[in-house]
């Protein structure tokens, strides 16, 4: 997997323990994860993008088990993963926990949860951040 | 803007070749093209080539000076460029040398793809081939290549009922093609059972629904199209180029069963070739996964949205079908060298419509296509070629 | 004291769950004999996404959950564990980052083995209670580590609570609390080592009895009350049978033990383990009742609260946040080999 450096992780802080994405002032979009600038608005969302803090819950877009998995998520194979849409529109990429790979479904609702994502081996740093459980 | 045409054409053996370095492999592409297309090396004026990590496969950068180096072009001293977009890098290289001869600059161009995947051990490749998607918000959190096309395949069969069943006819056919070519890294035909058995790898996707890691290269030597006739009796035109980008992680798109890019890089390559999507006589395009044909053939315009899967069982796209996709075994059966690939897929093309295919042969090929994409979607180049 | 008490409260325990029969049988055992001499039928195992981080977390947005305060109102965090996923970079200030508390926040990480949590109670109160902060978070929480085939493997599980200590708006308050603590090496863990050691019988008489009956009298004297007085009283529970065995000692009743007494259930979860009890006896409390809680610590040392619950646990949104009962009773059972390779039992690069 990557060797994520440890400031590109920190920085990355505020998205990954609490979904603090942005909104554009212009048109009103929200997203998620932050952006520089609204891809609709462009030169004029410059300096108008306003924090917003994304509730966590969500639905399932669809979904794979991933059963060949990538450095560092050996132990956790065969785990799904899923493209979640936010109840406030933007979709993200993360992990299904606490739930049997059989039972996850398209439009199944989910709800963010806090866990470790990653090590970089057993010296380097943990890397804390979203993944999601089913809710009712 | 002149025309450019195709004069010569090169490409290694894909596959598992141990014995064979990134800078053997680009020299002997470029040396086959160079051959094929009986120009003198010192006529060419300018190198493009494509190569998506050399840097993390063989630790080397600064990748267009060593090829022009490597295939000898070092007292030539020719201005040489690496241009990278994943999977497409030799696609998006075949065009940087396409408008580099389109708007005057150059007369002559050689323009190469090549990867070395097999230096490093699978696990490693698997990492670098992530490196396309979305490293903070896709791969960081567990999601690896294969995965996020799975996903995409997960929505297609969902919302139009596409079946495992029909995802494996794409490897099927593709693999039936790869056996009649000899450059191809797998050259047997295999049965549907052996895709559908194979271990999983992120559902719906097994192994065989995967295209393998491969070292490659290929080559083609371009130029102005009134030049061509001079060195060739079988130029072929690049008569549409076309080439945009679309959201980058595939969470973040509208419709997650489209490729835009590839839609927008068609019609732009249309546009250009004033033709339209039932003219185009045969294709290459891009199944680094069997989903990916399906999304391919439908985002080009070769059947409607949602329609890929009943096209594939229907037989439209085999060898002898309206529209035969992939002849020359696909990135599936004729191995993916990463930047090799939209390199070879042109060859092939090429191949095919000077009537030098044998045994893949599409009778009256006349209008043939390459689709390239980078990674999971969000580059697409798209070419459209034509016998002169 | 002035009032001053427990704002909220939440709890935290991992879905897993191995029986104490199925690691009997891996190493040999009788299942029978280890689940009825220890009192513990089965576990809680952590996930490999989860660890003393991830369970103060979610331990500590479920106590905000139930109330309404600031978290930017926190002045102070103090996470107690034996398995703080550092030995060096404290878990507080990954929580205080995931609650929202951060930058004006005193942090500290603690270590008493299974009293942390507690000593991390009273610290909050002193903060408190001198002004210096408005609201403290305590929080005591374990992924306690067991070597394969010791004793302890049967007991040791992952879980923890967290505890908003404040003046306003108290739920139950903390009417008192005492210290005992000596010099006692019944039970350790040596720096960069991965497993504790311990003394054996040694854990027991000089150890857990003393200093939870000592701490307990002590307190008890001070205010002036007795067993009959408290309707609840919560003990350090490093298996199923001691807690049972000290409350007797002291004049307790199995009753008053009982709605605290979660080792046979989800196994022993050191520094969330009293943190943890008292959790579940707060979920069911009334206003009027009286807690008593006695943790300990090895190394050694114990901490007692006399504790009374207020009106205001009414105005709690108690059903915010799971309570103990349904975390226990979340639950996916593993066998022994998934166990060791989440405990990382199983090294491999």
């Amino acid at each position: 997997m990557t060797e994520a450096a440890v400031p590109r992780f920190w920085r990355e802080i505020p998205q990954r323990y609490n979904l603090i994405g942005n909104q554009c002032e212009v048109c009103n979009r929200v997203y998620f994860p932050p952006r520089d600038a609204c891809p609709y608005c462009r030169r004029k969302s410059i300096g108008k993008m306003k924090d917003m803090k994304f509730s966590g819950k969500g639905k399932v877009v669809t979904f794979t088990i991933i059963h060949e998995a990538p450095e560092n998520f050996e132990g956790q194979a065969p785990y799904p993963m899923a493209i979640i849409q936010l109840d406030e529109g933007p979709k993200l990429t993360a992990q299904i926990v606490d739930c049997k790979t059989e039972d996850v479904k398209i439009g199944m609702r989910v709800k963010s949860t806090f866990r470790k994502i990653q090590e970089d081996g057993y010296i380097g740093a943990i890397y804390y951040g979203y993944k999601f459980k089913k809710c009712d | 803007m002149r025309d450019v045409a195709v004069i010569g054409i090169g490409v290694t053996k894909f596959g598992e070749l141990w014995d064979k370095s990134f800078r053997n492999l680009i020299a002997e592409a470029g040396a086959k093209a160079i051959l094929d297309s009986g120009i003198s090396g010192s006529e060419i004026d300018a190198l493009y080539v494509g190569s998506m990590s050399a840097g993390r496969f063989v630790g080397q950068e600064h990748v267009g000076a060593l090829v022009a180096d490597s295939s000898g072009f070092t007292h030539t001293h020719i201005p040489s460029t690496r241009v990278e977009a994943a999977c497409a890098s030799g696609g998006l290289a075949l065009r940087q040398g396409y408008m580099s001869i389109a708007s005057g600059m150059h007369d002559i161009v050689i323009v190469g793809g090549v990867e070395k995947m097999t230096d490093v051990v699978e696990s490693e490749a698997t990492n670098i081939l992530a490196m396309g998607l979305d490293q903070e918000w896709e791969s960081f959190f567990g999601v690896t290549f294969p995965g996020v096309y799975a996903m995409i395949a997960t929505k297609h069969m969902h919302d139009y009922g596409t079946t495992r069943e029909q995802l494996a006819q794409v490897a099927v056919k593709n693999h039936a093609n790869g056996a009649l070519n000899p450059n191809a890294q797998f050259r047997k035909a295999i049965p549907i059972e052996s895709v559908l058995k194979a271990s999983m790898v992120a559902s719906p996707l097994g192994m065989l629904d995967c295209s393998p890691l491969s070292d490659g290269a290929a080559a083609v030597v371009i130029c102005a199209a009134d030049l061509a006739k001079k060195y060739t009796e079988k130029p072929v035109k690049i008569i549409g180029s076309g080439q945009a980008s679309d959201m980058f992680p595939v969470h973040g798109r509208e419709n997650i069963c489209t490729f835009e890019a590839t839609v927008h890089a068609a019609k732009k390559a249309y546009k250009q070739a004033n033709i339209e999507p039932k003219d185009v006589d045969l294709a290459e395009v891009h199944d680094c996964f069997t989903i990916a044909e399906i999304l391919a053939i439908e985002d080009l315009g070769f059947v409607n949205k949602g329609e890929g899967g009943k096209a594939i069982e229907n037989k439209i796209t085999t060898l002898d079908g309206r529209i035969p996709i992939n002849t020359s075994g696909g990135l599936k059966a004729k191995g993916h060298p990463i930047g090799a690939t939209g390199i070879a897929q042109v060859a092939e093309i090429v191949m095919q419509l000077r009537g030098q295919a044998d045994k893949r042969q599409v009778k009256d090929a006349k209008i043939g296509l390459t689709h390239n994409v980078g990674a999971s979607g969000a580059t697409c180049v798209v070419h459209i070629l034509e016998g002169m | 004291m002035e009032n001053i008490g427990i704002v909220s409260y939440g709890a935290y325990i991992p879905r897993f769950r191995i029986k104490s029969s199925d690691i009997a049988k891996a190493w040999g055992k009788d299942p029978q004999a280890i689940a009825g001499g220890l009192g513990i039928i089965e576990k809680s195992v952590p996930a490999l996404d989860q660890d003393v981080a991830t369970i103060s977390v979610e331990a500590a947005r479920a106590a905000l959950a139930r109330c309404i305060i600031n978290p930017q109102d926190i002045g102070a965090i103090y996470v107690g564990s034996e398995s703080h996923p550092y030995a060096v970079k404290p878990t507080g200030t990954i929580v205080g980052e995931a609650i929202g508390a951060t930058p004006n926040l005193m942090v500290a990480d603690f270590e008493f083995a299974c009293k942390a949590g507690t000593a991390a109670i009273q610290t909050c109160m002193s903060l408190v209670i001198s002004n210096m902060i408005k609201y403290g978070l305590a929080i005591g929480s374990d992924t306690s580590q067991a070597a394969p085939g010791d004793a302890l493997e049967y007991a040791a599980s992952a879980g923890g609570a967290a505890f908003i200590i404040g003046k306003e708006k108290v739920i139950a308050n903390i009417n008192d609390t005492c210290s005992f603590t000596t010099d006692t090496p019944d039970f350790w863990r040596r720096e960069g080592r991965k497993y504790p050691a311990h003394g054996g019988r040694f854990t027991g008489s000089p150890a857990y009895f003393r200093h939870i009956t000592e701490c307990s009298k002590i307190l008890m004297e001070r205010i002036g009350s007795k067993p009959a007085d408290y309707n609840y009283v919560v003990f350090h529970q490093p298996n199923g049978k001691f807690p049972t065995r000290v409350a007797g000692m002291l004049g307790f009743t199995p009753e008053q033990v009982k709605q605290g007494l979660l080792c046979p259930v989800i196994g022993n979860t050191y520094s969330g383990a009293s943190m943890v009890g008292l959790a579940s006896v707060l979920d069911v409390a009334k206003p009027g009742d009286r807690i008593f809680v006695t943790s300990y610590g090895s190394g050694a040392g114990s901490d007692s609260f006399d504790i009374t619950v207020t009106e205001q646990i009414n105005e709690l949104h108690k059903n915010n946040s799971p309570l103990v009962s349904q975390l226990v009773a979340d639950k996916e059972y593993v066998d022994y080999a998934t166990y060791a390779k989440y405990r990382d039992l199983l090294y491999w690069e």
